[in-house]
């Protein structure tokens, strides 16, 4: 009993952006599939199941959307799995629909994410009142700040590491045409000035709340090599993996979460990685409020704890550095939610592809992509490179 | 395809509200249950599935408080579905495929008691074109049970006797919430609800939650006498829009059931997710079945209607058959979306 090879053969994502009032929920979604189509040369006909993830249905008030949408994604007669594992949703959808390949149930499979956020209130449908848990009224900022306070004490990191990290972000997504923000005057004393939200998260250290989808084209290794000798370089799957942990346990340290650590220690030695730091050439990391990147470099193993802000300090992470992240402007720029982890799932496999435009690293051998959700819980992964495994 | 079995299911017994506990502590019953009738903990848990929907709850990531309560800690390999948790189920069986696992748990779990649930439902529907008029699930189901008896192919003294079965077997199920025993004669005497279906034609609302747990082919024989034996599971989608589909086929069920392997041995036994009787007739032409078939012995969603939830039961009670040794092989289905849009197929079987 072996799992099957599988990698992704098609990438398609829309124009981001705070309102697409050009197109239907279906429209957007469509236009991510079509371009994921377009890109692995085939058609609708081509797809034998589709796996489509997103958060809460309330982000745009239908209920289980998937079963509208079926038609509009060419799911007539085919399976159609609906994925919802929270903000880490994107990442997880892709995962779930890579099994099927890998399981020897499917050959093509078309994953779709996405969120309209411009159908509701996204800060406020996350702060909806549970009885008997204490109510979170202020939306993820006001969740995650706490966590971002405790790592700069820990590390002792100098105040200004979030907004180079908000100034790399938004200087990189002006690179990428499909970036909801397309900050062209942003500068270090912008950020600085720009009002605090929730101490320490100013304004411009905050992902905004795009319209956006991602869709994957996955196929297994036949279908993958037939795309390779027709000189389309498929980006390999060598790892992927999944962890969740509870949001109420003493045990947890939200700042450096176990099941983060664990996630990718899993996901690294399925890809035989050793050393992330030198075996890794470029990541796409899910950072929603700029402190998380010198968080994440840590929880994956990039830096020793406490060390991770100096890796932003010093450079190593820009476009230019020595370890990419977030080449593509990542969550800071562009956060349609449910579709937010396909986005760097799909990011990263385009820098191993060599099909990133602009925000191309040269060189990108392999690289992971990383999502998570709920409060530091939810975490998924994938190593992709241009190796078969 | 690696040899995947039932081995434990559970589910709290069937109520039309459950107010004074909340999902979590409604669900922990069968989690429990499940776990214990295998003398298993939830750390001999290789993979958790989970199916439930953020509408019914009325928060977003609603899963996420449920997680708490099954124990996640130690961090646990996990994932969710919004969906019934038949298909929680699937995921569990494809990630058991890959052979780096061996055991996985199941549940799903729905209150429909808060809200108006044939309203809530609306909110399924095309948001642009169909939504805002707010046509409910049983009279979208009265629109279908309609062209089936204009097809000419069943009679309302049909959907009857599927009504007067479904309850009177219901009797011999203890988590059943509706149990009785009328004749199809008098029900036909009952006015219509929405017609053409009558109050009786139609499943209550219920409150509930279900657990099964899978294991792969030797830890499953080690831990129950009798495992029920996954052969076969496929699901299919059809466009929402009533208009685009002939209602009194199930095009999806029929494929599903072909992929499934439904016809490639005798069925002893079917429980098939159909919330309104005539449906029940649909899927039995759709997959196929034989008048020998013994069609929903629980009493089917007829008898007992956890939203989310209902489909997982139809294959929990199947295994619990096999696993008893009354049957040999079985079928169990579970629908999603208005009019059978959405159908899951499993064939089970005990060892032969």
């Amino acid at each position: 009993m072996g799992k099957e090879r599988v990698a992704v053969v098609g990438i398609g994502q829309t124009k981001h952006q705070a309102t697409r009032g050009d197109v239907s929920m279906a429209g957007l979604v469509r236009e991510a599939a079509q371009r994921a189509l377009d890109d692995a040369h085939m058609t609708w006909t081509d797809i034998d199941a589709v796996v489509i993830g997103k958060a809460p249905d309330f982000f745009e008030g239908v209920m289980m959307p998937e079963l509208f949408l079926a038609d509009a994604l060419g799911a007539t007669g085919k399976p159609m799995f609906r994925v919802h594992t929270a903000g880490s949703v994107g990442g997880s959808t892709a995962i779930v629909a890579s099994q099927l390949i890998q399981a020897g149930l499917h050959e093509r499979v078309l994953t779709v994410a996405f969120e309209k956020q411009s159908e509701s209130e996204a800060m406020w449908a996350l702060s909806l009142p549970i009885p008997f848990t204490p109510p979170l009224h202020a939306g993820a900022g006001g969740y995650f700040a706490p966590h971002i306070r405790s790592y700069i004490r820990r590390s002792k990191a100098p105040d200004h590491i979030g907004m180079l990290v908000a100034l790399k972000d938004r200087q990189n997504g002006i690179k990428n045409p499909y970036a909801h923000l397309h900050e062209h005057e942003i500068s270090f004393d912008s950020i600085k000035e720009s009002m605090m939200l929730w101490d320490p998260i100013r304004y411009a250290e905050t992902c905004p709340s795009s319209d956006g989808a991602c869709a994957l084209v996955l196929g297994s290794e036949k279908v993958a090599d037939d795309a390779m000798a027709e000189g389309r370089q498929p980006a390999w799957i060598q790892g992927t993996a999944m962890r969740s942990e509870p949001t109420l346990s003493a045990e947890r340290d939200t700042v450096l979460p176990l099941g983060g650590a664990l996630c990718a220690a899993d996901v690294y030695k399925q890809a035989g990685i050793t050393n992330p730091r030198k075996d890794v050439d470029a990541v796409e990391m899910y950072v929603p409020f700029s402190w998380f990147e010198p968080m994440w470099l840590e929880n994956l193993g990039f830096a020793e704890p406490g060390e991770g802000w100096k890796m932003t300090e010093q450079g190593a992470t820009a476009l230019d550095g020595d370890f990419p992240v977030n080449m593509s402007g990542g969550v800071l720029c562009t956060n349609p939610i449910g579709a937010s982890g396909m986005l760097r799932f799909g990011e990263i496999a385009m820098q191993v592809r060599g099909t990133a435009g602009e925000h191309q690293v040269d060189g990108v051998r392999r690289g992971v992509g990383h999502a998570y959700g709920g409060g530091s819980q939810f975490f998924a992964m994938w190593v992709v490179g241009k190796d078969k495994p | 395809m690696r040899d995947i079995a039932i081995i434990s299911f559970a589910q709290t017994p069937a109520v039309r509200r459950i107010p004074e506990v909340n999902e979590v502590e409604m669900l922990m019953p069968a989690i429990h249950g499940a776990l214990s009738q295998v003398d298993m903990t939830i750390d001999d848990i290789g993979f958790t599935c989970s199916g439930s929907t953020d509408y019914l709850a009325g928060v977003g990531f609603s899963f996420v408080s449920t997680l708490d309560g099954v124990g996640a800690w130690p961090p646990i390999q996990e994932s969710h579905v919004e969906m019934d948790g038949a298909w929680a189920l699937y995921e569990a069986w494809v990630k058991l495929q890959l052979g780096e696992l061996d055991t996985a748990l199941v549940y799903s779990y729905a209150k429909s008691s808060p809200g108006d649930l044939p309203m809530v439902l609306t909110r399924q529907l095309d948001p642009i074109t169909v939504a805002p008029l707010w046509p409910d699930s049983v009279s979208l189901a009265a629109l279908q049970a309609r062209s089936l008896l204009d097809s000419g192919n069943y009679t309302e003294a049909q959907f009857a006797e599927v009504a007067a079965r479904s309850r009177r077997s219901a009797l011999d199920n203890p988590n059943a919430q509706l149990a009785w025993d009328r004749s199809a004669a008098e029900l036909l005497g009952e006015d219509y609800h929405i017609a053409p279906l009558r109050k009786s034609d139609c499943a209550p609302i219920t409150d509930g939650a279900a657990c099964v747990i899978l294991a792969a082919g030797d830890v499953a024989r080690s831990k129950v006498k009798r495992p029920a034996w996954i052969r076969g599971i496929d699901h299919r989608v059809e466009p929402i829009h009533l208009g685009l589909r002939d209602l009194t086929v199930s095009e999806s069920t029929r494929i599903a059931g072909e992929k499934a392997g439904v016809a490639d041995g005798p069925i002893d036994v079917a429980e098939l997710h159909a919330p309104f009787s005539h449906q029940e007739l649909i899927l039995r032409d759709a997959l196929g079945l034989s008048s020998d078939v013994n069609i929903n012995p629980s009493g089917g969603a007829l008898s007992a209607n956890p939203m989310m939830t209902a489909g997982l039961i139809r294959i929990g009670e199947v295994a619990n058959r096999i696993s008893a040794g009354d049957v040999n092989r079985g079928v169990a289905h579970a629908t999603s979306g208005p009019c059978l849009q959405q159908n899951l197929v499993a064939v089970l079987e005990g060892e032969a």
